[in-house]
């Protein structure tokens, strides 16, 4: 590999994690909220409300069953309203945010049913307020599992990244696409391909490290 | 400590020493055009300081019955008054005010298994609002008083089950409140974990006047420490009153089945009948099988005898097989009667 790759992949290395970090953060500022709202209002639950969990939960999975590819095509309007530009790794930020929003939301909805009913039963009857329920004993319940959940996520936001390449949006993804594919340049294929791997598993292997040590039973 | 309870003016105090006082209480689940009752006309007071037990088969209704106590279950109809006000009237914010003076403990005693003890004992003062420094400090007092302090940076993963049910009447302590509710808070522990557990609720009641309603399916928890007893059977109130009372004379069959456990009495002869008699320690004093005996010349059968102590009074009773002839069995329960003894026919 000439040098000018190999200073490609580096740079295309911190293009993708700087992608992943952006867009898992913002996915989770959103997706976090929406889950716990998913949660609350479903049937049984602490502030039960049927039509708004219908709303929030039909459009979740109309987002969550499109196809990336074509969510980032759709989004190229938005994207440049946001940004100022459709092409680059800041506007790939935004449909990875938007794609990763309604994964996240589903894994947080999952991660807060885990919870014991029973807690929510003890908190209910020491007089304690839905609000104050979801973030004094449900949310810390379920740190273990959402912290699981979250190296899931951001292992999928990585995934995803690499996608972003297909319209501009560099990092490891573009560098594969470019030189790996469109010039069969099958070291830099598998260079970027085993960077990702590597990547991913980093990624899991430290969520699942981190939800070890906050499990405590 | 004064000021985590802030029910006081949410309480109309009419001068009764009622705490609870329910009132044709029913209870209906609807699920999918099918009715259940699970609550069906159940009247009956629970007053202040006492230690209250609820008993009844599993699937009775009483933990139901529990939970219309803080309003965790609405009722369908009658009313269930806490201090004079009916529950049922409350807005969600005052509903939440009172029930921060009605704790309550769990069989599975619900702690969070993420938080440390101590963490855990804090949560009805962080509810209640009060500052760091001091809910530690009420914390670690209530600790104490279950005796767990050296325990309070443990999970509660890590503890035993007696341990774990200690942390959760410490945490149940914490506000200050003025009732405890148990639900069956001793089903899940070994026998000897229970009577510590009961004698740690007993202590409480006495030296913090709480006022104690006890939900068990175990007859020995209710004998051991219970001032009242209501009797649950099938979403029905069958009995209530003093335990002593309903120990020497159950009068509903619920009783009866709960007071001699599963029937393991086999008599001899199809024809003959069962009685069972109730002695207090007066009449234990004398040898009256013998007398019989001497005197009647009938014979009966002991099919099981024990004696317990039931709220500090030993008592005993006493099963027997009775002849099979009709009139040699007037003649004993004569004799019996003569004595002063309770005798009571055994339903089969």
């Amino acid at each position: 590999m000439s040098d000018y790759i190999v200073e490609a992949i580096k740079n295309g290395v911190w293009e993708t994690l700087r992608m992943t970090a952006y867009a898992s953060l913002y996915a989770y500022i959103v997706g976090l909220p929406v889950g716990v709202i998913l949660y609350a209002t479903a049937k049984g639950r602490l502030l039960q409300n049927r039509p708004v969990n219908i709303v929030i939960g039909v459009i979740t999975d109309i987002m969550r069953s499109l196809p990336f590819l074509i969510l980032l095509v759709l989004l190229i309007p938005f994207t440049r309203w946001v940004t100022g530009s459709s092409i680059g790794t800041t506007a790939a930020i935004v449909p990875l945010t938007v794609g990763a929003i309604p994964i996240v939301a589903r894994m947080v909805e999952a991660s807060l049913c885990e919870v014991q009913p029973g807690i929510i039963e003890a908190a209910t009857s020491m007089g304690a307020s839905p609000l104050h329920i979801i973030l004094h004993f449900i949310l810390p319940e379920a740190a273990p599992s959402l912290l699981q959940g979250a190296a899931i996520n951001v292992a999928t936001v990585l995934g995803y990244s690499a996608m972003a390449g297909v319209i501009g949006g560099g990092g490891l993804g573009a560098i594969a696409l470019q030189y790996g594919y469109y010039r069969y340049q099958k070291d830099v294929l598998w260079t970027t391909v085993i960077l990702l791997v590597i990547m991913v598993m980093v990624i899991q292997g430290a969520g699942g490290l981190l939800a070890k040590i906050r499990r405590k039973a | 400590m004064e000021t985590v309870n802030e029910t006081d003016n949410l309480i109309t105090n009419d001068g009764s020493d009622a705490v609870f006082e329910l009132d044709r209480v029913s209870k209906i689940y609807r699920n999918e055009g099918k009715d259940f009752t699970a609550l069906r006309d159940v009247s009956f007071t629970i007053r202040e300081g006492e230690i209250f037990g609820i008993i009844g088969m599993s699937g009775a209704g009483k933990s139901t019955l529990v939970r219309t106590l803080n309003r965790l279950t609405d009722v369908t109809s009658g009313s269930v008054r806490y201090f004079g006000r009916d529950l049922a009237e409350l807005k969600a914010r005052e509903l939440r005010k009172v029930r921060r003076s009605i704790a309550m403990i769990f069989q599975g005693f619900n702690l969070l298994q993420q938080r440390t003890v101590i963490k855990n004992v804090e949560q009805p003062l962080r509810i209640a609002g009060v500052g760091r420094r001091e809910r530690k400090e009420i914390a670690r007092q209530m600790l104490e008083v279950v005796g767990l302090s050296e325990k309070e940076k443990e999970y509660p993963a890590r503890l035993s089950g007696g341990q774990r049910q200690r942390v959760a009447i410490a945490r149940a302590l914490a506000a200050n409140p003025k009732v405890l509710l148990c639900d069956e808070a001793t089903s899940a522990l070994d026998p000897k974990i229970t009577g510590e557990i009961l004698e740690l609720l007993q202590k409480i009641n006495r030296e913090q006047k709480l006022t104690i309603v006890i939900i068990t399916h175990e007859m020995s928890v209710v004998e051991r420490i219970c001032d009242r007893v209501a009797i649950i059977d099938d979403g029905n109130l069958a009995e209530v009153g003093d335990v002593k009372e309903v120990f020497r004379a159950p009068k509903s069959r619920a009783a009866k089945k709960l007071v001699f456990p599963s029937n393991p009495y086999d008599p001899s002869d199809e024809n003959s009948r069962l009685i069972r008699i109730a002695f207090d320690g007066l009449s234990a004093k004398e040898p009256f099988i013998a007398d019989l005996v001497a005197t009647t010349g009938q014979k009966v059968n002991i099919l099981s005898a024990n004696t317990k102590s039931v709220g500090g009074v030993g008592y005993g009773q006493m099963v027997l097989e009775l002849p099979p002839d009709e009139k040699d069995r007037a003649v004993v329960v004569e004799y019996f009667r003569s004595k002063g003894l309770a005798i009571s026919e055994v339903d089969e």
